[in-house]
């Protein structure tokens, strides 16, 4: 498969991850004193796929971290929570963490409106939030607050990175597919805006916003090939793309055809297509085997020799996001809100 | 339009019509017998899918042919049946006789479990299933590409057709469905073994639910969702059809195809309405639905279930009461702000479960969907603030009057209806608003909701809140429970009991429970107002199916033959739930076994346990006012 994963996405996280190095060569000796808690909410019951490697990740960064001495010399404690997939379960589970279980900050979720809801909740009650997972542009932009910071790149972003990697080719007739909610609807409005900016001419000839988790993958198809776009933009994943790469290479619908596609390059998305998986598309995602930056590497051995599995999105996303956790910390010398912010927005 | 993409359009919604016809007839010939609605069968269409993604590959290592192929999928449905067996012998036996609500409940307990086995058995992450040898190319039709495989699927969708056909014509297991189907009571007085019957007809329903799931494995990867997103496209089929009538299965399973392969074009953005609206359509017009017959026992006295008798507050009652308020109103000074957080929910939830239990308990009508109301009144309110600049006050004055709005129109139609249609067009309307809060981005948020609901200043801290949460929830609880003493709670009541002997001592039986079914709805929607400034968010896991099981599953463990009893229910249910999210990933499972026992062991609910104890150790029961 032709990865043309747009280097932006990898390189960002990187930067992050690699950053930690210089802290941990000094101190070697394990953390102690009381721990520094951080209140961890995600879908680990219904999100399974993500929220496992990314836990496993956290607490394989956590032990790491906590050997070679922790933040400010005392080790750092994930605690972490169910989010029950929804926003009255996230909340409520949020001032648990912040009035019974005395954490330092709250971070995590996965769905876009658990994460809008905690991000509010932050803004309440003046705690900070660092939302790992939502890729929603609004968690930072429409309605961002002070106390919320993001680790993905949002939604937005991604499909800059896709359009600006597809322009160049002059493609005109586009038919797009999308599941029908924020995120797929707003992934579609970015790429028509940003697209007819680039390509003078550019029209859409065919959209699909078919239910999540309930495309009719024949109906959809049919209803695209019609059209004959020249390119297809791809907003689908999990079990819809699926049903809608099968469909599509019995029907031949991405022969000739430019495929620019979010999301699909992240091994959780990517693995279920097994034989299946299209070749030349251009995606967004987590090429793990191709990077081959020290700490990365470092990171991939750990984790592979660890749970006997390769790293997801997920896993790498855990984490540098504990160690992002331990730099902040020491960086900002206390664990008090405000100077955690201070030092966010300092960098 | 081209007229090879029409033929080939309609090809692609045969397709999907035949995988559903295939899944849907065994529920409709569970329910004609079992008169079961059985939730767990989109369950049973996963581990088909899930056994087959297990089993094909293993003989394909054998040899790479279709023969093979076609053996795995039968054992995996083979399996399923036998699971399906297991399932009749081991929970539904023991529920054949139990309200239809506690059927649908307790079969909604073993999804929750199967959820959670499939995770810990299979793992979370999507399996992709092999493709079926020789049939992985794709037929030239008309010039295009068409997938040989779904030329198959629609094949083997009129092969089980057929085979029904001779298996209800030509058999006498399938002279007994249909009997048992007309007339099950009937059946049993014949002397027909009903144990082996009724075990015979879950293992039929859950083999074509398990074929169903094990065919579709080279068209989708096989996922832990696949079960809701069947279910709820399944029960529109068999409601649209008639349920227990496989024929009528077979034509609705062609209408949804078609409606769906071609609704896309025009409307690509609200197919997901565009069904419901269709079921909702076929109800009000036939009530039961395009095939199906009233229900031979309909017109049979049954024993009404839910408040059957009042009893006013003795002294030990208004103690208590009393000590509940005092204990509620301290709440706020000694608690910590995470017991008030959650005694705000508790509060919200019981009055919503209050305004359940008045539909199903005092009034007869099991509302599958009673959490579109508290939805509605959530919106009303956070879209009140936030877009229109409503201060809190007015808002949550509205809250409960557009919802009640709402009520009043579903309800006009919902009250036509009874038992299992009754609560399937709950369902389909409460799926209606689901879905156009979850797609509509531009008014609702869509999925991502709408933040920055907060209270006034005055109520902005959660003790103020509480009380005035406090204050509300408590006057609406009040005034319901006035309505049930009062003449118009008889009145519900006598519709429930008998409509006929109800129309005839005068009572407009269909606008009081219209009227029943408004009250409802509004008191919901203050809940569901209330709700909102108390999470500073809306979002549409507020409607979703699993909130309306929610607040049946506290009004099932308050006990509904007490009008106190969905009190109990909301902070028991609220409480356990609270303290297993913490403890373990697989709480649902938990969820779903507790529901199961409470069917099984306290059917009547905690309310009801503790008022069968105090009747116990009473001296001497008065002979006014003890229960039927």
């Amino acid at each position: 498969m032709v990865m043309n994963t747009t280097r932006r996405s990898v390189v960002g996280g990187l930067g992050a991850a690699g950053l930690l190095m210089p802290f941990s060569a000094g101190a070697q000796t394990p953390a102690a004193g009381a721990p520094i808690r951080i209140g961890e909410i995600n879908s680990y019951s219904r999100m399974a796929a993500f929220a496992l490697p990314y836990r496993n990740a956290i607490q394989m960064a956590q032990d790491d971290i906590n050997a070679k001495g922790g933040a400010l010399g005392r080790p750092l404690e994930f605690v972490f929570r169910d989010d029950g997939s929804t926003p009255g379960d996230a909340v409520r589970v949020a001032e648990e963490l912040v009035t019974r279980e005395n954490v330092s900050f709250i971070a995590g979720t996965f769905l876009s409106n658990v994460g809008l809801a905690v991000s509010d909740f932050a803004n309440q009650r003046k705690i900070m939030f660092m939302a790992t997972e939502p890729l929603t542009d609004a968690l930072t932009m429409a309605q961002g607050n002070r106390y919320t910071y993001r680790l993905r790149p949002s939604t937005f972003m991604q499909t800059k990175m896709l359009v600006d990697a597809v322009k160049a080719r002059g493609i005109k007739r586009w038919g797009i597919v999308a599941p029908n909610y924020e995120y797929g609807q707003s992934a579609a409005a970015n790429f028509k805006r940003l697209m007819a900016e680039a390509t003078p001419g550019f029209e859409v000839v065919a959209e699909q916003f078919p239910a999540l988790g309930r495309i009719d993958a024949g109906a959809t198809v049919g209803a695209l090939a019609q059209a004959r776009p020249d390119g297809i933009f791809n907003v689908t994943f999990g079990a819809d793309l699926t049903q809608f790469v099968r469909e599509g290479n019995t029907r031949g619908l991405f022969e000739r055809r430019t495929v620019v596609s979010l999301l699909t390059g992240e091994p959780e998305y990517l693995i279920p297509l097994g034989e299946e998986t299209p070749e030349g598309w251009i995606i967004t995602g987590y090429p793990w085997e191709q990077i081959t930056d020290p700490a990365h590497v470092a990171f991939v051995t750990g984790y592979r020799a660890k749970f006997n599995d390769t790293p997801r999105l997920g896993s790498f996303l855990g984490y540098v996001f504990a160690y992002m956790c331990r730099d902040l910390i020491a960086k900002a010398g206390s664990v008090d809100t405000e100077a955690l912010l201070k030092t966010f927005a300092a960098r | 339009m081209d007229p090879a993409f029409i033929v080939i359009q309609s090809l692609s919604g045969l397709a999907s019509a035949s995988s559903l016809f295939i899944i849907a007839s065994g529920l409709t010939i569970v329910f004609g017998v079992t008169r079961i609605v059985n939730f767990a069968h989109g369950s049973l269409y996963m581990l088909g899918a899930y056994l087959a993604v297990t089993i094909v590959p293993m003989l394909l290592e054998v040899d790479r042919s279709l023969p093979m192929f076609l053996l795995g999928v039968l054992l995996s449905a083979l399996i399923v049946g036998v699971i399906g067996a297991a399932m009749e012998i081991i929970l539904l036996r023991r529920i054949y006789h139990v309200p239809e609500l506690f059927q649908l409940l307790a079969t909604f307990g073993v999804v929750l479990i199967v959820q959670d086995l499939v995770i810990k058995l299979w793992g979370a992450v999507e399996i992709p299933g092999p493709r079926a040898p020789s049939l992985r190319h794709g037929v030239f039709i008309f010039d295009q590409r068409f997938p040989a495989y779904e030329l198959f699927l629609i094949g083997v969708g009129l092969v089980v057709l057929g085979l029904l056909w001779l298996l209800m014509q030509k058999t006498r297991f399938g002279v007994l469905i249909r009997a048992a189907t007309q007339d099950r009571d009937m059946v049993a007085a014949l002397g027909v073994n009903q144990a082996w019957l009724f075990t015979g007809t879950l293992f039929l329903g859950a083999f074509l639910a398990g074929l169903g799931g094990a065919l579709q494995i080279p068209r989708v990867a096989v996922n832990t969702q696949m079960d809701i997103s069947i279910i709820t496209e399944v029960f529109v089929v068999t409601v649209i059809g008639g349920m227990g009538s496989v024929p009528g299965a077979f034509v609705a399973a062609l209408i949804i195809g078609q409606l769906q392969a071609f609704g896309i074009l025009i409307f690509p953005k609200i197919t997901l309405v565009l069904v419901f609206l269709l079921m909702a359509v076929v109800l009000v017009i036939k009530p039961w639905g395009l095939f199906g017959k009233p229900d031979a026992a309909a017109g049979r006295a049954v024993l009404p279930e839910g408040l059957l008798s009042l009893r006013r507050f003795g002294t030990v009652d208004n103690v208590v009461a009393g000590v509940a308020i005092i204990v509620m109103l301290a709440l706020p000074v000694f608690g910590d702000n995470y017991m008030v957080k959650v005694g705000i929910e508790v509060l919200v939830l019981a009055l919503a479960a209050f305004s359940l239990h008045f539909l199903i308990g005092v009034g007869g009508i099991v509302s599958f969907g009673h959490a579109a109301y508290f939805g509605i009144g959530a919106y009303a309110a956070g879209l009140l603030v936030t877009r229109l600049g409503f201060a809190m006050e007015p808002a949550l004055i509205l809250a409960p009057v557009i919802a009640g709005a709402f009520a009043a129109l579903f309800g006009f139609f919902i009250v036509r209806l009874s038992g299992i249609y009754l609560a399937m067009l709950t369902l389909a309307f409460a799926q209606i608003v689901y879905a156009v809060c979850f797609q509509w981005v531009g008014l609702t948020g869509g999925d991502n909701g709408v933040v920055g609901v907060w209270p006034s200043s005055w109520a902005a801290s959660r003790q103020v809140y509480f009380y005035l949460a406090l204050a509300f929830t408590l006057s609406a609880i009040i005034a319901l429970r006035h309505a049930i003493y009062a003449p118009f709670g008889y009145a519900l009541r006598a519709a429930r009991d008998s409509a006929t002997r109800a129309d005839a001592i005068g009572i407009d039986v269909r606008r009081i429970r219209w009227f029943a079914f408004t009250l409802s709805g509004a008191a919901a929607g203050l809940a569901g107002g209330l709700y909102s400034f108390s999470k500073g968010s809306i979002d549409p896991t507020m409607i979703s199916i699993p909130m309306s099981v929610d607040l049946l599953v506290m009004v099932l463990l308050g006990g509904i033959q007490t009008v106190i009893g969905p009190l109990v229910g909301a902070a028991a249910f609220h409480s356990i739930k609270d303290f297993f999210m913490p403890l373990t990933d697989f709480w649902r499972m938990f969820l779903g076994a507790s529901i199961i026992v409470m069917v099984l062991v306290f059917p009547r609910g905690i309310a009801g346990a503790a008022s069968l104890l105090t009747e116990r150790f009473r001296p001497a029961p008065k002979p006014v006012g003890t229960p039927a």
